[in-house]
């Protein structure tokens, strides 16, 4: 369904993203995880094309969806795909719908323009995603502004915005980490209900372990601008290979701290400007040697994954 | 929603005439200066100059001339010149189409050229093309008004003599005047519209709206305008006030008829009736501009419709 392959990323000379490989069967749900500034949203960004957006280009690599090589794609192809099979959802539900339009129009913009239909047959099917995703009354919500609506209902009308052409690919950038801890669970469950209704594949970035743990089947863990282990998720928990794996599923039950800092794990994350030589883990790392400062590890085959580290293994 | 905003937004306004009408007759009344010294010939008596006193209620305490110059305005009664010795309002009348042809072609020439450039110099992906633009917004936001008019005349109308020099016939003389008061606006809007343009489409919506496959024209049109119009509308509303008064100087240099021209020689002849009638004149349309651009926002925006009650 979706494979991305040595992704780089590149802005004028920095370059926030190098080296990301991962796939993402039909049906799957796929977790991202990682520190926040490690690379999760410029990844979703690639693949939905929208990093010109920001000033952004990909530099290297390839995005393989459904056989088509996206990075290649004309811009005009690839607006066909966005909203019509790539769904996205972004964190901030605050901000994520236009404050001056009614709800309703702006579900229905996506099956006007992907689904060739109008009106009052695009209206219907709105109200129908909504009551889908366990809005109320989903009929009079439409006539409402988005500044009427709660965080929790905010997200699900955005989700709604996403599914509206039913896509193949929906891909979820932190869509609870602004909302309320009882929102978040709800939130989570519904994209989990939908993945298994509509045979949907999932890519869901998040920076909780525990979220992980429950709804994917397989999962990339990043580190500055690299996915440095990745694997189903039952190999991944059950022997995590890189000691940054290590240490993120060490500190599930402590959780991460508001600022989305580990809590486990001494140190910061690098950022764009001062990514370490060699390995980028090794200020943190228990186990770094003299190697791991001057030459950057190659990925690893591991159980139906990879890793990326000079010495992988089982914590001592 | 919409009509009880715009109920008690004009209710605001009450207290605030009252305000500025008493500031304008204190203003006009404590200047130096008798409209009584223009009038009067060389070698009258005092007592010519008291009998005129008495017709005009000049003795009278400032408190008493004030409720019978506001008693007298509600019946359409601006009082009358004492120099021109006509009816105020007969005057106002007179002057004001002058006035409202030449503010409202320089507003609609402000606002239009002004969003189109800033929209041309947000959304151009030609490098050229976005440094003319703005350096064109600069120049516009720093070369004062009344030297441009003067170059202009001089070139366009002196030199070229496209345009006439001055006066009040036909279109083409609209065309100079315009220019003088419109250029700076034309400047203002283009950049608020510009940053604001710039501001939205960094909004997270937006970014949804290309993920939704949406083309960049059916988001500028749809989704960005509407937005960056919101800034745009409380700027041509404060111009509206801004435009008759910088039409009074404009008026007067281009020797065309209008309110500021009335305004200017009345305030030479310390002629109170009628320099009291021009300023409220200016200071109602500052009023109603600034209405006209809250209420605009309402109806653009829900969520002020909401708020402010
Ligand atoms: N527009 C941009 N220009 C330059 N650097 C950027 C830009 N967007 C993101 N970055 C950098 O890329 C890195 C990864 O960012 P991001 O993908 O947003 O991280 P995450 O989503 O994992 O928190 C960060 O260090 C950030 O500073
Ligand atoms: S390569 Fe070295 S520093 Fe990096 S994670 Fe492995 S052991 Fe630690
Ligand atoms: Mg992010």
């Amino acid at each position: 369904m979706l494979e991305v392959r040595d992704l780089e990323v590149a802005f004028g000379q920095i370059a926030p993203l190098c080296g990301v490989s991962f796939a993402l069967e039909k049906g799957e749900t796929l977790g991202i995880v990682g520190e926040s500034g490690s690379g999760k949203s410029l990844t979703a960004m690639s693949v939905m094309g929208l990093l010109p957006l920001s000033g952004g280009r990909i530099t290297a690599g390839s995005i393989i969806f459904d056989g088509q090589e996206l990075t290649k794609l004309p811009e005009a192809a690839y607006r066909k795909l966005r909203g019509g099979r790539l769904g996205l959802i972004t964190q901030n539900p605050m901000t994520s719908l236009d404050p001056l339009q009614k709800i309703g129009p702006q579900v229905d913009a996506v099956a006007r323009l992907h689904l060739g239909i109008t009106g009052q047959q695009a209206r219907a099917r709105t109200i129908e995603i909504l009551g889908t995703l366990r809005i109320p009354e989903p009929a009079l919500i439409c006539d409402r502004y988005p500044h009427q609506m709660s965080g929790g209902m905010k997200q699900r009308i955005v989700i709604a915005g996403a599914l509206a052409a039913d896509p193949d690919l929906l891909v979820a950038d932190e869509p609870t980490t602004a909302l309320d801890v009882t929102v978040q669970a709800q939130i989570i469950r519904l994209l989990d209900d939908l993945v298994k209704e509509r045979a949907l594949s999932l890519v869901l970035i998040t920076h909780d372990m525990s979220v992980v743990a429950q709804t994917c089947d397989r999962v990339v863990v990043m580190y500055a601008g690299r996915a440095i282990e990745q694997g189903p998720v039952e190999a991944i928990f059950a022997e995590p290979q890189h000691p940054y794996t290590q240490a993120l599923i060490g500190c599930i039950p402590k959780g991460l701290s508001e600022d989305e800092h580990l809590v486990g794990i001494p140190g910061t994350v690098p950022t764009v400007m001062n990514y370490p030589k060699g390995c980028p883990f090794h200020p943190r790392c228990i186990r770094a040697e003299d190697i791991c400062t001057k030459t950057s590890p190659s990925l690893l085959p591991r159980v139906d994954g990879a890793v990326a580290c000079h010495f992988p293994g089982a914590a001592p | 929603m919409l009509l009880r905003y715009i109920f008690f937004r004009a209710l605001m306004l009450i207290p605030v005439s009252i305000s500025i009408s008493v500031v304008i007759f204190l203003i006009v009344h404590l200047l130096p200066g008798d409209p009584i010294d223009n009038l009067i010939r060389v070698g009258s008596s005092t007592e010519d100059r008291k009998t005129l006193v008495l017709k005009y209620g000049l003795d009278q305490p400032l408190a008493v001339q004030y409720f019978r110059w506001i008693g007298a305005i509600f019946q359409g009664d601006f009082g009358e010149a004492i120099v021109l010795r006509r009816p105020v309002a007969d005057l106002i009348a007179q002057n004001l189409p002058y006035s409202l042809r030449l503010g409202g072609a320089a507003f609609a020439f402000s606002s239009i050229a002004g969003i189109t450039l800033g929209t041309i110099s947000a959304t151009t992906r030609s490098a050229i093309v976005e440094i003319i633009m703005r350096g064109f917004i600069l120049l516009g936001s720093t070369v004062p008004g009344f030297w441009l008019a003067l170059l202009m005349i001089l070139f366009f109308a002196v030199q070229l003599q496209w345009f006439p020099v001055s006066g009040a016939k036909g279109w083409s003389s609209l065309v100079l005047p315009v220019l003088t008061i419109g250029f700076g606006g034309v400047a203002l809007v283009a950049r608020v519209t510009r940053v604001a343009l710039l501001d939205v489409r960094r909004e997270d919506f937006v970014t949804l709206l290309h993920a939704k496959g949406l083309p960049s024209r059916t988001i500028l049109f749809r989704h960005l305008m509407p937005h960056a119009m919101l800034p745009v509308v409380t700027i041509l509303a404060l111009r509206i006030g801004w435009i008759l008064g910088g039409a009074v100087t404009v008026e007067f240099v281009f020797g065309r008829p209008g309110l500021g021209s009335l305004l200017i020689r009345a305030i030479g002849q310390r002629d109170y009736p009628v320099v009291q009638g021009c300023l409220l004149m200016l200071a109602l349309a500052v009023m109603l501009g600034t209405l006209i651009g809250d209420v605009a926002q309402a109806a653009m925006d829900p969520r002020i419709r909401e708020t402010k009650k």
